[in-house]
């Protein structure tokens, strides 16, 4: 099952796990699976329109989805999936 | 531990929820910036020009609408630098009134020392006593220094590969300073990560960026100051990750509503913004007439603006578009050449950065954007001795000479120099 990285701010969801364990073959199972497992992501992580919002980056092996192939892309066992608030900079 | 009277809270920018003034950066329900939220009716009552005249020649002048107590601030003395009037410039670029903020002459040569002053006099308060950052280089230099001088322990995250005197000058004040094999983004990515395993650290641009974010008001306040309590017509701030350029939008609009400045009307300030073209997400999307910001893995000898993934861009779009500027965006030549001009005609030596924002300055006033009937000021954020690099292949020597008056005149004739007196 892919790992998934939960920050700080949303840890309240999981009881206060950084990492949690999911189903699915692509990012956004993995996401759904998450919202199931641990209700309240969902509304978290994505708008009304079912997209990610826009202060919400997800990495995948620590590569940013938008250079992959968004929320189609694919995980395995050994991925790891990191959520992350965007942050700005110096 | 006195705070800062005026603070009432932070506030999501996306989603408004209310949040307490602590070490918090992001929304819990849906990841926006927060805010600082002030009270501005009892900060009105409290500020005046005078009280500002009468107050350091730092950013701590304008305390009363920090975030942070002005008490015992954690300062070098950041701020209140040169607003100089930039004629020859303007006579090449085709301008009229143009004026340069030069913010290479901070303490440690860059703006972040506004930023950083704000964010670990902060971080004090609130009982922090490790300062940590992500960085492009400015940043890390003004942490390590800033943190030397409050006696705080620094742990200082920059790319491997930077330019060579931004790591020395991050490393001299004794911190730890750890470079990362990845760019800026990587960097960043990791700092937040960091961030969730050590709640401990201050990271300034993370988990107390709300606060230090607030720093890069000042110099909208000390412009409209120097110009004797008038606002510019137009302003020309680089983009990185677009924070500067929403916080001197803030900057000026704050100044009305506190009744500082001339006028009845919230000024209209045009903001334009500069980005490299290596690293030009703000600038894509704005010519696209986007408002998706594309991430970018940079390639520009602009470093310190290199940031792929700018997470204050929609905001700095937004203003750009609403206050009538534009994004422009320049290549490694055009910055190196600008460098040379803003140098050669001004007296000033601007690291990368400030060659982007000269060069985009050039363009813009080229193609009409900024207009020759308008009073404009460029900032001009970090100084070339961080940048020495850019410029060393295209500058030295005239000539190197015997000790003698024969090959003197003899370089002299060379170099079309006038022997008459």
């Amino acid at each position: 099952m892919p790992i998934l990285r939960i920050p700080t701010q949303l840890r309240t969801l999981t009881g206060g796990a950084g990492e949690v364990a999911v189903d699915g073959a692509t990012v956004g199972d993995a996401l759904k699976a998450l919202d199931a497992a641990h209700p309240g992501f969902g509304e978290r992580l994505f708008d009304a329109d079912g997209k990610l919002r826009r202060f919400v980056n997800v990495f995948v092996a620590d590569e940013d989805i938008r250079f992959l192939q968004g929320t189609d892309t694919p995980v395995t066992d050994t991925t790891t999936v990191s959520i992350i608030p965007a942050v700005a900079g110096g | 531990m006195s705070t800062a009277p005026f603070v009432d809270s932070l506030r999501c920018r996306e989603c408004a929820r209310a949040y307490p003034v602590e070490a918090l950066h992001v929304c819990e329900f849906c990841f926006g910036p927060l805010e600082v939220a002030y009270d501005y009716e009892a900060i009105a009552a409290s500020v005046t020009r005078e009280k500002i005249a009468a107050g350091p020649s730092t950013i701590w002048r304008y305390a009363d609408l920090l975030p942070a107590s002005a008490e015992n601030p954690v300062n070098l003395g950041a701020g209140f630098t040169p607003l100089v009037r930039a004629d020859r410039l303007a006579a090449e670029l085709g301008l009229g009134e143009l004026w340069i903020k030069n913010d290479t002459l901070n303490p440690t040569g860059s703006f972040k020392d506004r930023v950083v002053s704000v964010a670990l006099t902060k971080a004090r308060e609130l009982g922090f006593k490790v300062a940590a950052c992500a960085s492009t280089g400015n940043l890390a230099n003004s942490v390590a220094a800033h943190a030397a001088r409050a006696g705080m322990e620094s742990i200082v995250f920059i790319p491997y590969d930077l330019e060579q005197a931004k790591i020395i000058t991050t490393a001299v004040y004794g911190g730890t300073l750890i470079a990362v094999d990845g760019s800026y983004d990587d960097v960043n990515r990791l700092c937040a990560e960091l961030t969730s395993e050590h709640p401990a650290w201050a990271f300034v641009n993370v988990n107390v960026r709300t606060y230090y974010a607030e720093g890069s008001k000042t110099l909208a306040y000390e412009v409209a100051e120097q110009l004797g309590w008038q606002a510019p017509d137009h302003v020309v701030v680089p983009i990185a990750s677009g924070s500067q350029l929403t916080k001197i939008h803030k900057g000026f609009q704050e100044l009305h509503q506190v009744g500082l400045l001339d006028g009845d009307e919230p000024p209209h300030v045009r903001i334009s913004g500069a980005q490299a073209e290596g690293c030009s997400p703000v600038a894509t999307a704005f010519a696209e007439n986007s408002d998706i910001i594309r991430p970018q893995r940079p390639s520009t000898i602009a470093k310190s603006l290199a940031i792929g993934n700018p997470a204050d861009g929609f905001y700095a779009l937004d203003i750009v578009r609403k206050t009538g500027g534009a994004i422009g965006s320049v290549t490694d030549p055009e910055i190196v050449d600008a460098i040379r001009l803003l140098a050669r005609t001004e007296g000033i030596f601007a690291e990368t950065a400030g060659g982007v924002t000269i060069a985009t300055l050039a363009k813009l006033a080229a193609s009409g954007v900024i207009r020759r009937d308008e009073r404009v000021v460029a900032y001009v954020t970090g100084n070339g001795l961080k940048t020495i690099d850019a410029v060393s292949p295209h500058v030295g020597p005239t000539a190197t000479i015997a000790p003698t008056l024969d090959a003197f005149n003899e370089a002299a004739v060379d170099a079309g120099l006038s022997l008459e007196d």
